[in-house]
């Protein structure tokens, strides 16, 4: 752990009960598909639970995020219910989404998750414009956009980049670097070691940390939310990280260097986090198993509500395509 | 580019007749008069950028302020982006993407976001944008700056698309798309820009969906919309003295189009002639044809005929560009085909 100044207990147990969720629920969705019960092409954020745990303290239910394809860990941490995510992803009728986005595209507006991207890079133009809305009404709501090391070869981010710092969006730019884009490795496909100097073109701060480190991540964060929040602009926060199930649930990771995922998954960030707490003295062993047991229940309600509800009617079809429905 | 084009001749509208940058102007400040959360952004729309490359929203940030309506880079998928999150955020943006053929470079914000998101959230969000556009072919700008795309984005679930051949239809149907609660392709021709026309009446809204038939007939029907209109109508009035009576309908709207307008009055002539610009090819005529062929077929007098660009990237050669264009001639030899 970083040695910054600490934040509140009630935050640090807030970032472990975020942190755990994504965790435990990771571990269900993993097994549930393998089970055969659910069928769907799973991108696990197992490992990089710390960053949108550290960032979502950090965050109001008002205030946006955006996220992507790999971002169910952002969409845990901030508010999404967890019922109704597991239904989404179930393809049910109860789904935050009627079952009509699916794991790619789960949208829950109510808990600030706007959008949900499968499009690599396409996270952080509509950041800016959601950061747009706040700006122009006067609000003091900030807008996140989360996205992968790989987006940052893309386009949009540096449209996106330069446009929130012309125009000094609320934004935050939080960049997850687990070292590979797909299958490539980050050495392989982009110029710079640290992603967090292209904000140097950009006249805005930008700043590497663990994202691993609970602490760290929620100093940078905090600092980043608050900068967005006065008015004075966009951060861009490169988070690194590691990813413990591929690209894809069912990669064989043979693009990994050897060893690599194990000497990652060796510092799994959540059991550390969960370690420091108790020997630190600022959770007991007693709490966090009241806690983690608190969410294992979440979750066995979740399932089975998943299992138990029905599929959408094919009559979606024609509805919400536009504000009419379109004639049968 | 910039506006009018050099050599072109411009004719200064009448007292009593505006053209369609005016109408477009003056339906822009009267939604944001009306409503604080109409915006408008784009590159140069400005008034330090001389209000747009046409003027077509000159005087907008003078009066409503930079915040409102401003010039933004040359990042038409952050344009497009900024006018998704705002949307859905609950503004009204009005963003230009100044040349149609710049559209292929967002496209990924266009058709896979805003065109999506509504459905894909399941109805929890929506997109009530607004895209601007210009295009056409006959101002000599070659093939990255002339297209017409329109039959793409109609291809595309979930964004209306709408392409206005006059300042009154201009002025009403940019209210409505304002208004929309979805998404709204708004497609400018660039060589009618300064046409002199018939003003809107303040305030009037042309519906979405909703074609026009702007002259009664009952020998064939003629289907068209944008800048090909007047040269359709120029065709129908030169038949006219032949004693041939054509209907011809300014669809408007391209996406959902106006299926009932168009099979009422097939149904009544029992001849069809689709004209557009955009390459014949898998154009919107073949969806306009094939859906008159599907519901008519049987009282049909001959083959539903489709009019348009040739099958090659606009060319900058005048006599190529002119050759690439559906011209009137070749209109009127469509409309005699479907006669014969």
């Amino acid at each position: 752990m970083s040695n910054t100044a600490l934040p509140p207990r009630e935050v640090l147990i807030d970032i472990y009960r975020k942190a755990a969720l994504i965790k435990q629920n990771d571990e269900r969705f993993r097994a549930v598909i393998k089970s055969g019960k659910l069928a769907m092409v799973y991108y696990s954020p197992r490992g990089q639970e710390i960053i949108p745990s550290a960032m979502s303290v950090n965050l109001g239910r008002d205030d946006y995020v955006v996220t992507i394809y790999r971002g169910i860990h952002d969409m845990l941490a901030k508010g999404v219910p967890v019922k109704q995510l597991w239904a989404e992803l179930g393809g049910r009728a109860t789904g935050t989404c009627k079952g009509k986005g699916g794991a790619m595209h789960v949208t829950h507006p109510a808990s600030g998750v706007m959008v949900t991207t499968g499009i690599v890079g396409a996270s952080l133009p509509i950041a800016n414009g959601l950061a747009l809305a706040a700006q122009l009404r006067g609000e003091k709501r900030v807008s996140v956009a989360y996205f992968g090391d790989g987006a940052t070869n893309i386009g949009a981010f540096h449209e996106a980049l330069n446009m929130a710092s012309v125009w000094k969006l609320p934004v935050v730019f939080v960049c997850q670097n687990n070292s590979y884009g797909e299958h490539t490795k980050l050495a392989y496909s982009t110029a710079v070691p640290n992603i967090a100097i292209r904000a140097v073109s950009y006249q805005m701060p930008g700043i590497t940390v663990d994202g691993n480190d609970p602490l760290a991540m929620y100093q940078v964060a905090r600092e980043a939310v608050e900068r967005a929040r006065s008015g004075a602009g966009p951060t861009l926060i490169e988070a690194k990280t590691f990813r413990f199930f591929g690209h894809v649930l069912g990669d064989a990771d043979a693009y990994m260097d050897k060893g690599e995922k194990a000497a990652a998954m060796a510092r799994d960030p959540v059991p550390l986090y969960r370690a420091w707490l108790i020997s630190t003295g600022h959770a007991t062993e007693q709490e966090l198993a009241g806690i983690e047991s608190g969410i294992e229940k979440e979750i066995d309600e979740a399932v089975e509500f998943t299992l138990a509800s029905p599929f959408p009617d094919t009559a979606e079809l024609r509805r919400d395509v536009f504000k009419e429905e379109i004639a049968a | 580019m910039s506006a009018p084009a050099a050599g072109m001749k411009v004719a200064t509208p009448k007292a009593a007749q505006m053209n369609v940058v005016q109408a477009v102007n003056l339906a822009l400040d009267d939604a944001m008069a009306a409503d604080p959360s109409v915006i408008v952004f784009g590159e140069d729309v400005g008034d330090k950028e001389e209000g747009g490359v046409c003027g077509v929203t000159k005087g907008l940030s003078t009066k409503y302020g930079d915040a409102r309506v401003r010039s933004t880079p040359i990042s038409e998928q952050a344009i497009v982006g900024a006018a998704i999150g705002a949307a859905i955020a609950g503004m009204r943006p009005v963003a230009e993407i100044m040349l149609m053929n710049f559209t292929t470079v967002a496209m990924d914000m266009i058709v896979n976001h805003a065109a999506k998101l509504r459905f894909m959230s399941g109805g929890q969000t929506h997109v009530p944008l607004v895209l601007r556009t210009m295009t056409g072919a006959g101002m000599g700008s070659g093939g990255q700056h002339s297209d017409y795309f329109e039959a793409w984005f109609a291809h595309v679930p979930g964004i209306k698309v709408v392409a206005p051949s006059n300042p009154a239809d201009a002025y009403g149907l940019m209210l409505s798309c304002i208004e929309d609660d979805d998404p709204c392709l708004y497609i400018e021709h660039l060589l009618s820009y300064w046409a002199p026309g018939k003003p809107p009446a303040r305030g009037e809204r042309v519906p979405i969906g909703k074609a026009k038939v702007a002259l009664a007939g009952n020998d064939v029907t003629l289907i068209s919309y944008s800048g090909m209109m007047a040269h359709c109508a120029a065709v129908a009035a030169l038949l006219a003295k032949d004693g041939i009576q054509v209907e011809l309908i300014d669809l408007r709207t391209i996406s959902p189009w106006d299926t009932e307008t168009v099979l009422t009055s097939v149904a009544k002539t029992k001849r069809a002639v689709v004209v557009h610009e955009a390459v014949r090819n898998f154009g919107v005529g073949a969806e306009i044809a094939a859906t008159v062929s599907e519901q008519l077929f049987g009282s049909l007098k001959a083959p539903v005929q489709r009019v348009g660009g040739a099958y090659c990237p606009v060319p900058f050669s005048k006599p190529l560009e002119t050759a690439f264009m559906p011209g009137e001639a070749q209109i009127e030899a469509a409309v005699r085909k479907a006669l014969s």
